[in-house]
């Protein structure tokens, strides 16, 4: 029986993200916002600051992360709303699987199309604040996993302020002080790669982070998800 | 005392303005958060009295009607 | 030992207990906060590096170190009320938010004065400064999230769950901040750390930081005892005991 059912979540989890996946790109400009705004903000800096590519890349690295942040705070505060509106989020928490693992679908799959979208083309970003192109590895990993960690947190957020009215102010009080430590770790990766430093310390860390956040934060996001239904 | 006089540890070596004043803010947030709890109780208790006054002289009043 | 805990979850023994400890405690507390207060200004000795600008410390450290044992207080409330459902630990939780706030911006204001005197500057980006700085946003969100919620007691679960997550997440800040601020420290920034601090200051900080603690404690009694007063406001052992 269990061996059964220990299949059945497997296939659960593949079917689940490829659903999500689907749902996403019908509706690409969910997909596609979060990065025009990434670029948006990110061409406002040199209007802001003057086009001195030196000090731009001076700058590039907390530029990069700070946008990055609040790109992914978008996606975020989108995340429960539908499922909890249309009543899939009650059979979610209903089904046989536990919610803890039934709510890692939908993050995978929103991380396919933002976290990992948004990494690939950070390059290019990069380049625009004169970033060198060497340091676009360290970029892209650093996205990687900091965005990985931001979702999962950001996915607590969600559920708990999925239920309030006007919860996108609110969702965004909650999360950001927690996204301290990955801005940090990831402006340092990058820092130490523009600078001949090593950036495996922080990158480990970031890794760190990743692993630590997957334990544990599927189990607040379950939690948060009974708060918000109120069962 | 470690001051020699009044004047002395009002001014602190020059810094008795931003010592003093620390000290006044830290009193003035504290009297408040201290005072808002009492206040309301206050103001919840006299409720409660008020009501349960109300519903005895209801009560003596239904009594002497009898 | 069962007993005990057993009354602290039933809310007219609670409310006993507040009646009779705060009596004692608010003019031990007044007393003691003022007399560590002429203690620390008047009587302790002079730092010589730092000048009498250092007196500070007196109510800066104290309400730092408080700030932050009363998100845990609040974290182990919330902990409480989701694992065993008591509705005092709800109340608990949500008088403890308020009052770290308030320890959490007297840390901020006078560590600003502080700093304004030790390095000319009202604000500088010291890791324990913003660390406090972000230890305020996490008690805001908590404040926020519950005022967000019609229901009070779903309200309560869900601020249990953010406060335990911030728990998790505080040290990880703290460290992360301190790393944060060791790459960047400027020269000339130096928080001059006095390792051996002799008696004669360190007896009036010990004696602030143990007032502080109880304040903290006559504050959430306080507070406890209003929540109860409006929680119970219909129950006959209230009023059997306001018009007794």
């Amino acid at each position: 029986m269990t061996e059964a059912r220990d299949i059945d979540i497997l296939h659960y989890c593949r079917s689940q993200t490829v659903r999500h996946l689907i749902l996403i790109l019908r509706s690409p400009s969910e997909m596609i916002n979060p990065l025009v705004f990434f670029l948006l903000v990110i061409v406002l800096f040199p209007l802001g600051l003057g086009p001195d590519p030196k000090q731009l890349s001076i700058l590039a690295p907390g530029i990069l992360w700070v946008v990055a942040l609040l790109s992914n705070l978008m996606i975020c505060m989108r995340l429960f709303v539908d499922d909890l509106e249309d009543g899939s989020l009650e059979q979610l928490a209903m089904a046989r699987v536990p919610l803890s693992v039934a709510v890692l679908p939908q993050l995978t799959a929103s991380w396919l199309a933002s976290g990992l979208l948004l990494s690939l083309v950070s390059p290019l970003f990069g380049l625009m604040l004169g970033l060198p192109l060497d340091v676009a590895p360290v970029l892209v990993a650093s996205l990687l996993m900091g965005t990985a960690i931001m979702l999962l947190l950001g996915a607590v957020g969600a559920a708990l302020t999925v239920g309030v009215q006007r919860g996108g102010i609110l969702l965004a009080l909650l999360i950001l002080p927690l996204y301290v430590p990955v801005l940090i770790a990831g402006t340092r990766s990058l820092n130490e790669a523009l600078h001949g430093g090593d950036p495996t310390v922080a990158l480990a860390l970031l890794g760190a982070g990743v692993t630590g956040g997957l334990l544990l934060a599927p189990l607040a996001i379950a939690a948060g998800v009974r708060v918000s239904l109120q069962l | 005392m470690y001051f020699d006089s009044v004047a002395d540890a009002l001014a602190m070596g020059g810094h008795g303005a931003f010592v003093w004043g620390a000290y006044g803010i830290t009193f003035l947030i504290i009297f408040f958060v201290l005072l808002r709890p009492v206040m309301s109780t206050r103001r919840l208790n006299a409720g409660i009295r008020e009501e349960a006054l109300r519903k005895r002289s209801a009560k003596g009043a239904q009594g002497n009607a009898s | 030992m069962w007993r005990i805990i057993h009354q602290f979850g039933s809310p007219p023994w609670v409310y006993r207990f507040c009646d009779r400890v705060i009596p004692w405690l608010f003019p031990i507390t007044v007393l003691a906060l003022l007399a560590g207060s002429v203690w620390g200004l008047l009587f302790a000795p002079t730092d010589y590096k730092q000048g009498d600008s250092y007196r500070i410390i007196y109510i800066h450290v104290p309400a730092a170190v408080v700030a932050l044992a009363g998100y845990y207080v609040m974290a182990l409330a919330g902990l409480v009320s989701l694992v065993w459902r008591i509705k005092l630990a709800d109340t608990a939780m949500r008088a403890a938010a308020p009052i770290g706030a308030a320890y959490t911006a007297i840390a901020l204001i006078t560590g600003a004065i502080w700093g304004k005197l030790t390095w000319g500057a009202w604000w500088v980006w010291d890791a324990r400064i913003t660390s406090m700085l972000i230890l305020f946003f996490l008690y805001a969100g908590v404040i926020a999230l519950f005022e967000a919620y019609e229901n009070k007691t779903v309200a309560a679960r869900a601020c249990a769950i953010l406060s335990l997550v911030g728990t998790v997440n505080i040290p990880i800040i703290y460290k992360s901040v301190d790393w944060w601020y060791s790459l960047h420290q400027p020269a000339s920034i130096k928080f001059t750390e006095s390792s051996a601090i002799d008696a004669s200051m360190l007896y009036p900080l010990l004696g602030m930081i143990i007032t502080f603690y109880a304040l903290f404690a006559l504050l959430m009694m306080l507070y406890l005892k209003r929540s109860l007063t409006e929680d119970y406001a219909r129950s006959a052992w209230l009023h059997k005991r306001l018009t007794a």
